[in-house]
């Protein structure tokens, strides 16, 4: 082994352990935060937090998949709303059971996906084009649909709002949402790790010619990834309706540069190839615990924007350093 | 001139005035692991291959030579699916086969090293080593969970470095960007001639390496032939080609301009031949 300076030897871990980088700042703003206001660390605010966090992280595991593929997503948010308007107004003005008006939401997020991924495979246009369209088209297709009215707790069958049930856990108190999210990531994580599909993903985003040489059907990794990615966005419709308890065109609307964000603090390229969901769910933990944390220490809400701004330049700094990883 | 492919729209004048001397002497597709025959290709009005006949035979390394544009790239390519000719024959063990993709030679055994390497650089050398052919582990956990068997993955890996005799890379799971560009071209060859069961062709694998390192990959080279596969090896630097090959194929203005050997003939020799300056005597 040659001799390496500290700082290498810093780059080296990193790059073979992408996730401590999020993980190391997710427990030192905890430790500071609980030390500037000690009701931080208690159960009740952790609780809040898982919460508060469970949308965008889930909207991030879909992210994470598409940014995985060197691309982007803007209408995760468009189809997340979408596809809870379709399964509210369903259930609650056309008569369709509970359970399939959830199905047939998801199913739009589906559809929805694979017209991203139609759209950048067959059309060939770049992702962030796409979804710019899209994100219009969804948005538009949603509130033309709903009226551009919300739907009440009140309208809706409980199966639509099971998400939002209240679950203890000890001194904790989280919502099934949380659990349907912790259960998507931990799913998808295990897919992409454990199987050749998982490989492809990242060897698309890494080397599309070097993936297409070796024989990966560049096009129909990229189609599968869009769609499973709105397959996410879709249940994190239903898992929204729950965390709010109404269906509204209005809800989430920061939710394509919230979860970009997590995404990126959670150690994922934008280069794309290397990432992971646990990173991701770091991430998304991070902006939460950044959220509460300023606000139990008593600062301007604004300086949560400006914490989480800083977080994304440095998580891509950091990224741009490792990636110049030498032998 | 009786063995000028009907096929090639070039008259015994016309080679001679290109410089395409006598055409070599064809073997009978049935001894050869592969043969092309009146390969011709064009690319609208620009002739890529103009009815080019070449052969390999069992165990030996084959350089194909030529300048920028002779039609080295087109051969190979028509040769391993990654072009379709538009007309001629190509012989695979003295069957003629179709190649329409790559990944239809690939199918058939044929490996090749792409000029990039074709490596995913974030990914470990393992993941690359078997990239696109992945293994999955055995009984419910592979068929049902679709899980990958990442560690018997890593030991063939391993044991396919060793066998090249790559004794500078030890961990199959570092990843392919921390290796230096030796070691890169290294794994990628060490893929191909895990995985080929006909032949490897190998396109320019030491045009990116210095001296140490190119000198590695010739012996590399060596390894895949004393294991018994054939090599087409395709470049520009003639100590290389001299040092290795055992026959070398011209290239010369979408044709073949003569087939040498290191003994029949100086690298100097050779580079008249390609460039035109002398053409092979006819015999």
């Amino acid at each position: 082994m040659r001799q390496q300076s500290p700082l290498q030897r810093i780059q080296h871990t990193l790059h073979s352990h992408p996730t401590i980088s999020p993980l190391l700042v997710l427990i030192i703003s905890i430790i500071a935060f609980a030390i500037i206001n000690p009701r931080f660390i208690q159960p009740a605010t952790i609780g809040i937090i898982l919460q508060q966090v469970s949308v965008i992280a889930a909207l991030a595991i879909g992210q994470t998949l598409v940014i995985l593929t060197a691309g982007i997503d803007l209408s995760v948010g468009a189809i997340a709303i979408l596809s809870s308007l379709l399964m509210a107004n369903l259930a609650a003005h056309n008569g369709v059971p509970g359970v399939l008006a959830i199905l047939i939401g998801i199913a739009a997020g589906v559809l929805a996906g694979a017209i991203n991924g139609t759209l950048v495979t067959r059309v060939g246009l770049p992702p962030f084009i796409v979804t710019l369209g899209t994100l219009g088209i969804f948005t538009a297709v949603a509130l033309l649909y709903s009226g551009g009215q919300q739907v009440g707790r009140r309208e809706m069958p409980a199966i639509l709002l099971w998400a939002g049930t209240p679950i203890v856990i000890g001194p904790f108190r989280i919502t099934m949402g949380v659990i349907i999210v912790l259960i998507m990531a931990a799913i998808m994580a295990f897919i992409l790790g454990q199987s050749s599909w998982g490989r492809h993903v990242y060897a698309v985003g890494d080397d599309t010619e070097a993936a297409r040489l070796v024989g990966i059907r560049v096009d129909r990794v990229l189609l599968s990834v869009y769609t499973v990615a709105g397959l996410i966005y879709g249940i994190t419709g239903w898992v929204q309706i729950g965390r709010s308890g109404t269906a509204s065109p209005n809800a989430i609307v920061d939710a394509n540069l919230e979860s970009i964000t997590a995404v990126v603090i959670g150690g994922t390229s934008l280069f794309g190839g290397r990432g992971t969901i646990i990173g991701t769910i770091l991430g998304a933990l991070i902006v939460g615990v950044f959220r509460i944390g300023l606000s139990l220490a008593g600062v301007d809400d604004q300086w949560r924007l400006f914490a989480t701004g800083l977080l994304v330049i440095v998580a891509v700094s950091i990224d741009q350093w490792i990636r110049k990883v030498k032998a | 001139m009786t063995s000028i492919p009907e096929s090639s729209e070039l008259t015994e004048d016309e080679r001679d005035t290109v410089g395409l001397g006598n055409p070599p002497v064809l073997a009978d597709p049935k001894d050869t692991v592969l043969s092309g025959r009146a390969l011709i290709k064009t690319f609208g009005r620009v002739v890529g291959l103009d009815g080019v006949d070449v052969d390999l035979f069992p165990g030996e390394i084959l350089a194909v030579i030529g300048d920028n544009g002779a039609g080295k790239s087109t051969l190979i390519k028509a040769l391993t699916g990654a072009l379709i000719p538009d007309s001629g024959q190509v012989f695979l063990d003295g069957q003629e086969v179709h190649f329409k993709t790559p990944q239809d030679a690939r199918g058939s055994g044929i490996e090749t090293v792409y000029q990039t390497l074709a490596v995913a650089p974030a990914l470990d050398i393992s993941a690359n080593m078997f990239l696109g052919r992945e293994r999955r582990r055995s009984g419910p956990l592979g068929s049902v969970l679709r899980m990958l068997d990442k560690k018997g993955m890593k030991e063939d890996a391993g044991q396919s470095m060793a066998n090249l005799g790559i004794a500078t890379v030890q961990n199959m799971g570092q990843a392919v960007e921390t290796l230096s560009g030796g070691q890169r071209q290294a794994v990628a060859v060490a893929r191909a001639a895990t995985f080929a069961t006909k032949f490897v062709v190998l396109d320019e694998p030491t045009a990116a390496l210095g001296v140490k390192e190119t000198g590695q990959v010739l012996n590399l080279i060596q390894q895949i032939k004393e294991k018994g596969l054939p090599v087409i090896l395709i470049s520009h630097n003639m100590p290389n080609v001299f040092e290795v090959s055992d026959r070398i194929h011209i290239a010369r203005l979408g044709g073949c301009a003569g087939v040498i050997t290191p003994k029949s003939h100086t690298p100097t020799e050779a580079v008249a031949i390609m460039t035109g300056a002398t053409t092979l005597q006819k015999g």
